[in-house]
């Protein structure tokens, strides 16, 4: 990898340095991440390099955030309250774009990088999510849902946000590692660069996709659950009722 | 040993799943029960979603009772006609069932429903169940014999029209009775994933008043068959059933119940009752305090 970089940085300069805008080239340790028996979850390590017009790096400091997000869906959050002494789900509102896994980090806070108009621009972290509520007028009560939302994904692992994780060497290389839980959705994800600097964001890369699928007997299971249901019932019985039978049948012997 | 569940979309520990099915099974097969009332419950605790984890413990019960069936069978313990009407009703119930639970998903109450229904049937069966056991232990501590209750149905039932000749179970009633015990227990299978056997044996024994050494049998070919249904119909409704779930669960649980079977034969009837009385008593007490306490997380999310 390190020859990779070595090469990189060697031969890209030339061609990018007509240009006065920095160039990201972006890439991610796997292109493919396949859920099968053993899948506990997977890290994704984002890392790549910056090429400066005319191959110098610029005075002071550069920032670089990374975003993996999974594909959009349309969900119903429910909220629970306590009422006549139990908690069942009282309210619920609709959000028509909360992707299915969302993980940045960044090299510092991100407070500290842009401001806050550019994070909302970019979507830049967790509280800047766009995730399209709908039904709901009160912005007090949409907030609450919001972060809500936000709360509930990140204890399941599937929204994520760290600052300072993202490491830099000589403001060309940068590095950042991603944790996906195994209860990963499974789809296409986009992976994003960011390049940032004086508060602003100087380039942004989100060429890069990573494909999330089961594969095998997963796969398998699956699709046969999904749309040859008949099918799958009849198995499940089947293989219930032989695992039953011939239990009975051993211990009877022993 | 870490395994992917394909439907639960989650990875769980297999030796969990393995222990916890053995478990319930040692349970089952001391008592006769399928132990799906205890599985359930217990999978939800382990973060399985409610849906998978009710209807992947009733494939479970399929194959935790055939080996029962079979068993009954040989020594005449089955009436096949009473179970037949029994299983029809099932049937229905199951399908009754699965509407039901289309209209609480989608009103976002399946999980509130589940949980009481699971309280209001585990703390009157296990109230019930050590009221009775205790009457005995304390009869035969006091050395005193216990008093056999009369065999006779429940007027409810003896007025039902229609009767029809049941010769095994020694009853001439109306088939409308278990037709509609048959739908209840199919009902809460498809909703709780449990076989219904500790309901469907006092209901048997005290409503119907059926003999004695049929009602283990019969109940047993009932459970195997509504299983069956019921696992069939959230294959095509819900799409919750997750054969590798179920697998581990079993292979725990007919392990178990072949243990459970031999300690058994060691211990008292009257403190194994006592003792199942507790357990689920206990279960019973957990999910109650599950409704009251403030969860940990009071948001849940349903894609659309």
């Amino acid at each position: 990898m390190i020859r990779f970089f070595v090469l990189l940085i060697l031969l890209l300069p030339i061609s990018a340095s007509a240009q006065n805008v920095p160039k990201l080239v972006p890439d991610v340790s796997q292109r493919q991440i396949n859920i099968q028996s053993g899948f506990t979850g997977a890290e994704m390590l984002l890392f790549g390099a910056i090429i400066y017009p005319r191959g110098v790096a610029p005075e002071g400091q550069v920032d670089v955030a990374v975003v993996l997000r999974g594909p959009m869906r349309s969900v119903t959050l429910r909220e629970k309250q306590k009422i006549a002494g139990i908690w069942v789900n009282a309210d619920s509102t609709d959000f028509r774009s909360v992707p299915a896994y969302y993980a940045i980090a960044s090299s510092r806070p991100l407070n500290q990088i842009v401001n806050s108009k550019t994070a909302a621009i970019y979507e830049l972290g967790l509280d800047r999510l766009q995730l399209s509520p709908s039904g709901e007028v009160n912005a007090t009560e949409q907030r609450r849902f919001v972060d809500g939302l936000v709360d509930l994904n990140r204890r399941n692992g599937l929204f994520r946000q760290e600052a300072g994780t993202v490491e830099i060497t000589d403001q060309v290389l940068y590095r950042a590692r991603l944790n996906i839980p195994s209860s990963v959705p499974v789809g296409v994800y986009t992976a994003e660069t960011l390049l940032i600097r004086d508060g602003r964001v100087i380039v942004a890369d989100d060429n890069v996709e990573v494909r999330i699928r089961k594969t095998g007997f997963e796969q398998l299971v699956t699709i046969l659950a999904q749309d040859y249901a008949l099918l799958y019932g009849a198995m499940a019985v089947l293989v219930s009722l032989l695992l039953g039978w011939f239990a009975g049948f051993v211990f009877n012997r022993l | 040993m870490d395994i992917y569940l394909p439907i639960a979309n989650l990875s769980v520990n297999a030796l969990v799943i393995i222990l916890l099915g053995g478990g319930v099974g040692v349970l089952s097969g001391m008592f006769g029960v399928g132990g799906g009332f205890l599985t359930t419950p217990l999978l939800i605790f382990y973060g399985i979603p409610p849906a998978v984890a009710a209807a992947s413990a009733s494939t479970q019960v399929t194959g935790a009772s055939v080996s029962g069936v079979f068993a009954h069978m040989k020594r005449g313990g089955v009436d096949f006609q009473m179970g037949g009407v029994l299983v029809v009703g099932g049937i229905f119930g199951t399908g009754a069932g699965a509407a039901i639970f289309e209209i609480l998903e989608s009103l976002g109450q399946i999980d509130t429903v589940i949980n009481i229904l699971y309280v209001l049937m585990l703390s009157s069966i296990g109230g019930l169940m050590a009221k009775e056991s205790l009457t005995s232990v304390l009869a035969v501590r006091a050395g005193k014999p216990v008093a056999a209750a009369k065999r006779r149905h429940h007027p409810l039932v003896a007025n039902l029209p229609m009767r029809w000749r049941f010769y095994r179970s020694g009853l001439y009633i109306s088939p409308i009775a278990p037709l509609i015990l048959g739908f209840i227990t199919g009902i809460m299978t498809m909703l709780l994933g449990v076989g219904g056997g500790f309901i469907m044996v006092p209901a048997m024994l005290y409503l119907l008043g059926m003999g004695a050494q049929v009602v283990v049998g019969t109940s047993l070919f009932q459970i195997l068959f509504v299983t069956m249904a019921s696992t069939m119909m959230h294959s095509l409704t819900t799409k919750a059933v997750d054969i590798v779930l179920a697998v581990f669960l079993l292979i725990g649980s007919v392990t178990g119940a072949q243990i459970g079977a031999r300690l058994a034969q060691r211990m008292r009837p009257e403190y194994l009752r006592l003792f199942l009385a507790a357990i689920v008593l206990l279960v019973a007490i957990r999910m109650a305090l599950g409704l009251g306490w403030r969860p940990d997380e009071i948001y849940t999310l349903q894609a659309l």
